[in-house]
């Protein structure tokens, strides 16, 4: 049974659909993240399932039972703020306490559960300190605290690292994993940030405009997007839009401005004539000098540009631009203006029909 | 130039309140005289003595006075206050607007209004004796709680405008923070709302106690010749008894007895700041 379920939950904000007739099942102990766009719905939905906002249609279901009417403060749920909203006139162990003491555990056990917390997230001796007196990624660690000391079944965290500086957001990525690993508590977690999403969730579920487009495992939803929204939103892609036809025996993908139609492995759900593009990641994108067999684009270096351990090089390819990422040392060997042929493995491209 | 904008807002304090201050000192310090003004300067504590020895009844009974005036704004107008602020941008405008309004009024015409409100045949009583809840009218008026009902009126905007403020600027994601962790509404008014606005309850509470102390309008038309305030008693040192340094004397009285509160919630507010 999945700890959380959501039923064909719908919100709008006056004309504005926030969330559209979304369904989502979260299993216990998934570090399950929501990645879209700023205003794709996520946060409102992470907001319904803590009960600060009702959805308008649509239940929402937290280990078997319906929550869609409980009020916030008395739902199974915890939430890391993304503003962290610790309370100003309380100290770090006033702050974890806080939860605690609402539920009315006895003092010495919440002394005790506090100094847990505070292992947990490497803040021992930080008991006294007041919220001011800590720096970003000490409140990050408060907060974090304050929220699982209640063992919530589900643990929501809003852009959990959208105010932390970037090499700090490495680690506290990590850190989060780790973390999450050790108390087993499930994380929903919110993000605009791909890389995030991708890096900390075992699952990912990618929305926009207040529907679920994708779910799947990182690597699914990097190598094998669903749609040209997913490819795009998620990391870069070289998008070829083409139109289908239908070939000797197979069906093929004419792309103006490659001679050849692409022969397509899978079988697509649309007629010939229909559009579809091909999407193909940059570090997937081959360059040679000479014409190499198969499928193949002649294109002109426009730009190189090094970023250490790899380099990003533009490429003018008829009317497009391709991106491709290369390793270091093998974009040395190319200089601006020189001409390549641009290639990638069949298996390497994804055909996208949404 | 640093100079100057430091220096001008102790140029304007040394000017309008530390002189007036020390020339109200000195006559408190000055020997009563058939001149103009009536009084002839010197250093005495003579004043003091005399105000020492007759009754003092009139500083508890200000002090008392003012402080149950300030409990009862700080109980009416912090609900007031906390409505106001969690209510959306328009009607929330509108709704300061009202506890404006009175001030476009003079304070005299409103406090003579409830005159008509508490005398016999005023409105409070009419509606009793219609209700048929007594059968007589109630002497409302010229007593403390007329007194009362008058500082309550006319300070309680001083209350819920600091309140207000404070209260307006609160972040929304504390309370639903507190909610999160399962404090249910009264609890989060205990535990988050109360604490974080004290500066605002420290700020309303002087500027309701400070002027309801030495309040002389409205115990003097409300209060009838029963009530005992130090504005009654520095009004008639000054006016009926021409006694300049003896008036002074009262007023210094009672500057030293505000200033104490003021220094504590100076030193707490700037603890909590």
């Amino acid at each position: 049974m999945p700890i959380l379920e959501i039923r064909e939950a719908t919100r709008s904000f006056g004309t504005t659909l926030a969330v559209a007739d979304l369904s989502l099942g979260v299993e216990a102990g998934e570090f399950f993240a929501l990645l879209g766009p700023s205003g794709c719905g996520k946060t409102t939905l992470l907001r319904m399932i803590a009960g600060f906002e009702r959805p308008d249609r649509g239940r929402i279901v937290i280990d078997g039972d319906d929550v869609t009417d409980t009020p916030p403060y008395a739902r199974p749920v915890n939430m890391m703020f993304q503003s962290y909203a610790l309370f100003p006139h309380l100290d770090v162990a006033g702050n974890i306490a806080f939860g605690l003491r609402q539920e009315g555990m006895p003092r010495a056990r919440r002394t005790e559960r506090v100094a847990e917390m505070l292992a947990l997230v490497q803040m021992q001796g930080f008991e006294r300190r007041r919220p001011h007196e800590l720096s970003g990624g000490q409140r990050q660690r408060v907060a974090l605290a304050r929220a699982l000391a209640k063992m919530p079944k589900l643990l929501l965290l809003d852009e959990p690292l959208a105010a932390l500086d970037r090499k700090l957001r490495e680690e506290t990525r990590l850190e989060l994993t780790g973390i999450q690993e050790r108390v087993g508590t499930t994380f929903l977690v919110v993000t605009h940030d791909q890389e995030e999403a991708l890096g900390m969730a075992s699952r990912v579920a990618v929305m926009n405009r207040g529907a679920l487009v994708q779910i799947g495992r990182p690597a699914e939803i990097y190598e094998r997007p669903n749609s040209r929204f997913v490819a795009d939103f998620v990391g870069a892609v070289n998008m070829f839009e083409g139109e289908i036809v239908a070939g000797f025996n197979e069906i093929e993908l004419k792309i103006p401005g490659i001679e050849r139609p692409v022969p397509l492995d899978e079988p697509v759900d649309l007629p010939a004539g229909e559009g579809a593009a091909l999407a193909v990641r940059p570090e997937k994108l081959r360059l040679s000098e000479t014409r190499p067999a198969g499928i193949a684009l002649p294109a002109t270096v426009v730009s190189i540009g090094y970023q250490g351990g790899q380099s990003i090089v533009h490429l003018a390819a008829g009317g497009r631009t391709l991106r491709a990422h290369l390793p270091s040392e093998a974009a040395r060997e190319l200089i601006r203006g020189v001409a390549v042929w641009a290639s990638w493995e069949p298996e390497d491209a994804v055909v996208l029909t949404r | 130039m640093r100079r100057v904008l430091i220096g001008l807002p102790f140029a304007w304090l040394a000017v309008f309140f530390l002189l007036p201050l020390a020339i109200v000192a000195e006559i408190s310090l000055s020997r009563g005289a058939d001149a103009i003004p009536p009084y002839k300067l010197g250093a005495t504590l003579d004043n003091f003595r005399t105000l020492a020895g007759g009754c003092l009844c009139a500083y508890p009974e200000s002090l008392g006075t003012a402080a149950l005036a300030t409990v009862l704004c700080l109980l009416l107008g912090y609900p007031v206050a906390l409505a106001i602020a969690r209510t959306r941008a328009p009607t929330r405008h509108l709704l300061l607007f009202f506890v404006l309004l009175p001030f476009w009024t003079s304070l005299l015409i409103r406090v003579y209004a409830w005159f008509a409100i508490l005398q016999p045949t005023g409105l409070v009583n009419r509606f009793l004796l219609w209700l048929g809840v007594i059968d007589a009218p109630l002497q409302l008026l010229n007593n403390f709680f007329a007194v009362e009902v008058g500082l309550v009126y006319s300070y309680l905007p001083f209350m819920i405008l600091p309140l207000y403020g404070v209260l307006s600027q609160l972040d929304e994601s504390l309370l639903e923070a507190a909610a999160d962790l399962g404090a249910r509404p009264l609890r989060v008014l205990a535990t988050v709302i109360l604490p974080l606005s004290l500066p605002g309850i420290a700020a309303g509470s002087l500027l309701v106690f400070i002027p309801a102390v030495g309040e002389f309008v409205i115990p003097d038309l409300l209060g009838g010749p029963t009530t005992l305030m130090v504005g009654k008693v520095l009004w008639q040192e000054f006016f009926d008894n021409v006694d300049w340094p003896e008036a002074a004397a009262v007023a210094m009285v009672l500057v030293a007895l505000l200033t104490a509160p003021l220094l504590i919630a100076q030193r707490y507010l700037e603890r909590n700041a």
